[in-house]
């Protein structure tokens, strides 16, 4: 299939941004100033403003003098990088390829888009409006080549699509400029009375070669064909994506979850195919007023479900702000990996950790309270309490060691112990009275001490001294002593856990 | 008529064991139901780290032969290590651990109707009627065990839930008086058991 690209030229790409930014009105000449030696000159002017006489280059008190009520702004430098790039994702309605033009232009990658709008007819027609709905003064052509479609937009005078195959009929009337050449090497064909590029493009190519160098040649060729030229997208396109354009713009909850569903449905179906499963998508919705929403999902293994995939993006679909209605929706996969096959057993009752049911509900948890409330535990080999066990980073992770449960360990422990006040025999006695929270405490039963030491290369600090304690109501606790006794420091008694 | 002496004396056990107050057949079918909603009241820090172990103990026995396990709380203290040494396999329990209290029954509802869990086991603060409605249905219809740990309310309170149990630490036990602290004892009491729920699953047998 040939390929078609569309160039958009927006000749007065800066000054519509300023009129259509500060709401000036559509006839009031504008122009765009920057200080230069002590001077302000004139670095963009609309089309009004052009068409009475003030060119680029032009000092400010000049313009003055040709057109009394000139609408003047500071310029703003880079201002056009940041706009061609709003305008580029703005553009991703008409084409998923669309790369930047600098200074002035975007290039679409316009390949199999056009039939969507009915023909290249429609398809440009609807750039041309659109763009100029939004306040921008616009040149657009298709063409077979990026720089035959450039050329077309920027020195085009009649047809704007050039039809497969026929560039080079096209490029023979254009000056030498349209082929984006160096300067220098414009003027020498001008100086050679080289004016249109018809007068050049029959000449023998070693000749030309010799005349303007490879680079010439090159550029010839870009605009013919003969060589291919690339485009570097905005986005870079998802292998994995699904787009549902919209008639009407949507705005109702229900037109969104239709929407989600149909791609869902595109998306799993293709999928399937490939023995392939969702890791993470994005759902995108692209607004009328050019902004752009999205929710993000992930799961715990790939899955091509559709209820739960919709299940786990209906908990988020309520973020969606539709505002004034959604003309595109996207769904991209950005993780997708290798699907297991599953085989239900049925004679199996009991269900392990990779069971797609408790998957299922752990992406549906995460979704709704975060994925960092879910934890699950494997031992790590540390005497410390509070460190002898490791969040597992997937649900996949075995653990290394054992579970130790050769020393008594307490139910519930508190996340930081609190102190606690204690009466107690020295040097090692375990304690006879504790008072924790207003309660008083005695102890009948006691064992201990066991003895914690820090662990000097992870943490600095007095080593623990822990006692079970149990006391006259059965209630059992963990209690430990902070460092050694010694008569002129003080010491302190905790409590840290409470046994069952 | 007993013939060994230990057949005597198995016999004279059951026999006092209704003297004792203690009803065997509280239970339907006289076993511990399974795919229902428990509920376990408690008013101190401590009665609720004995709930746990009472839970953690049923817990061993239901993972016995593998499963997973959901444990759901908004404010947990558990200690994993320590449910090691209940028998269970800790890797294989979940823990899910909220800010919200509120979350909590959301979590635990959509965690019951998820049958590739063995139980789910929620720590929270109160639970009304309708939300101890919604989790019993939850249960029945998955099979699935829940526990619900909550504070004790007051006695006018109703709940759909198949039995309601009290656990209160007591003295622990070491055989010949030994020094120490001996094995954890507690104190369990079934405040209240469904009967409905007995006759259904009667009509369900016979149906």
């Amino acid at each position: 299939m040939a390929k078609r690209f569309v160039s958009i030229w927006f000749p007065y790409l800066r000054t519509d941004w300023f009129a259509r930014h500060e709401r000036i009105l559509d006839e009031a000449p504008v122009v765009l100033v920057c200080p230069d030696h002590g001077r302000m000159i004139v670095t963009a002017a609309n089309a009004i403003a052009q068409s009475q006489g003030i060119d680029i280059g032009t000092v400010l008190a000049d313009a003055r003098v040709i057109v009394p009520f000139l609408q003047v702004f500071d310029d703003k430098p880079n201002i056009s990088d940041k706009l061609l790039n709003s305008l580029a994702e703005w553009c991703i309605r008409f084409s998923p390829s669309v790369g930047i033009d600098l200074p002035d232009g975007l290039i679409l990658d316009a390949t199999g888009c056009a039939h969507l709008w009915g023909s290249e007819t429609s398809y440009i027609q609807s750039i041309r409006t659109r763009l100029k709905k939004l306040g921008y003064d616009n040149r657009v052509a298709i063409a077979d080549t990026i720089g035959c479609a450039w050329a077309i937009s920027h020195f085009g005078k009649t047809s704007f699509i050039i039809e497969t195959g026929q560039q080079a009929t096209a490029l023979l009337t254009l000056p030498p400029s349209a082929l984006r050449l160096d300067a220098d090497i414009e003027e020498r064909l001008h100086k050679l009375g080289l004016h249109h590029i018809k007068h050049f493009i029959g000449m023998p190519r070693s000749a030309l070669r010799r005349r303007f160098g490879r680079q010439f040649l090159q550029k010839l060729d870009l605009a013919l064909g003969y060589e291919e030229e690339v485009i570097q997208s905005v986005h870079p396109i998802e292998p994995y994506q699904e787009r549902l354009p919209c008639l009407e713009p949507i705005i109702t909850a229900t037109g969104i979850e239709i929407a989600l569903q149909r791609l869902l449905e595109t998306l799993c179906y293709r999928l399937q195919h490939e023995e392939k499963g969702i890791r993470a998508a994005v759902f995108k919705c692209y607004r009328v007023d050019g902004k752009v929403e999205k929710i993000e999902i992930g799961t715990n293994h790939s899955t091509h479900n559709i209820k739960h995939l919709f299940k786990l993006f209906e908990i988020k679909l309520p973020t969606i702000e539709p505002a004034l209605g959604i003309d595109l929706f996207i769904l991209e996969a950005p993780k997708v990996e290798k699907i297991s096959p599953l085989q239900e057993k049925l004679w199996e009752k009991v269900y392990d950790l990779d069971n797609a049911r408790l998957s299922e509900l752990l992406d549906r948890l995460a979704g709704k309270m975060g994925a960092n409330s879910i934890h699950r535990y494997l031992p790590d080999e540390h005497y410390w309490p509070e460190r002898s066990m490791k969040l597992a980073s997937s649900l996949q992770e075995k653990p290394t060691t054992t579970w130790k449960i050769d020393k008594p360990r307490p139910l519930q422990l508190l996340s930081n112990p609190e102190p606690i006040e204690v009466t107690a025999p020295i040097p090692d006695y375990p304690p006879m009275l504790f008072r924790y929270k207003a309660k008083l405490h005695k102890v009948v039963k006691a064992d201990g001490p066991e003895r914690i030491e820090q662990e000097w290369w992870l943490q600095e600090g007095l080593h623990r001294d822990y006692y079970c304690v149990e006391d006259e109501e059965g209630c059992r606790y963990w209690l430990f002593r902070s460092g050694h006794y010694s008569a002129d420091k003080s010491y302190k008694w905790f409590i840290h856990g409470f046994f069952a | 008529m007993p013939s060994t002496k230990a057949d005597i004396i198995a016999q004279l056990r059951r026999e006092i064991l209704p003297l004792q107050g203690i009803r065997p057949n509280a239970f339907p079918n006289a076993s511990f139901p399974l795919g229902v909603v428990h509920e376990f009241c408690y008013n101190r820090l401590e009665d609720e780290t004995a709930s746990c172990g009472f839970i953690a103990a049923v817990l061993s026995a239901l993972m016995k032969s593998g499963g997973v396990s959901l444990w759901i709380s908004p404010s947990r203290i558990l200690f994993p290590p320590a449910l090691k040494s209940f028998g269970i396999d800790v890797d294989k329990i979940i823990f899910l651990d909220l800010q919200k209290e509120k979350e909590v029954l959301w979590a635990m509802e959509e965690a019951l109707k998820c049958d590739g869990l063995t139980t789910v086991v929620a720590e929270t603060r109160q639970i009304d009627f309708n939300a101890s409605r919604r989790l019993q249905l939850a249960a029945e219809q998955s099979k699935v065990t829940g526990f619900v740990l909550h504070r004790s309310q007051n006695s006018f309170y109703i709940s759909t839930s198949v039995t309601r149990w009290k656990i209160t630490p007591l003295p622990s036990a070491f055989p010949n008086d030994m020094p120490g602290v001996g094995y954890p004892r507690w104190n369990v009491e079934l405040l209240s058991i469904q009967t409905y729920f007995k006759y259904r699953i009667d009509t369900n047998r016979s149906a």
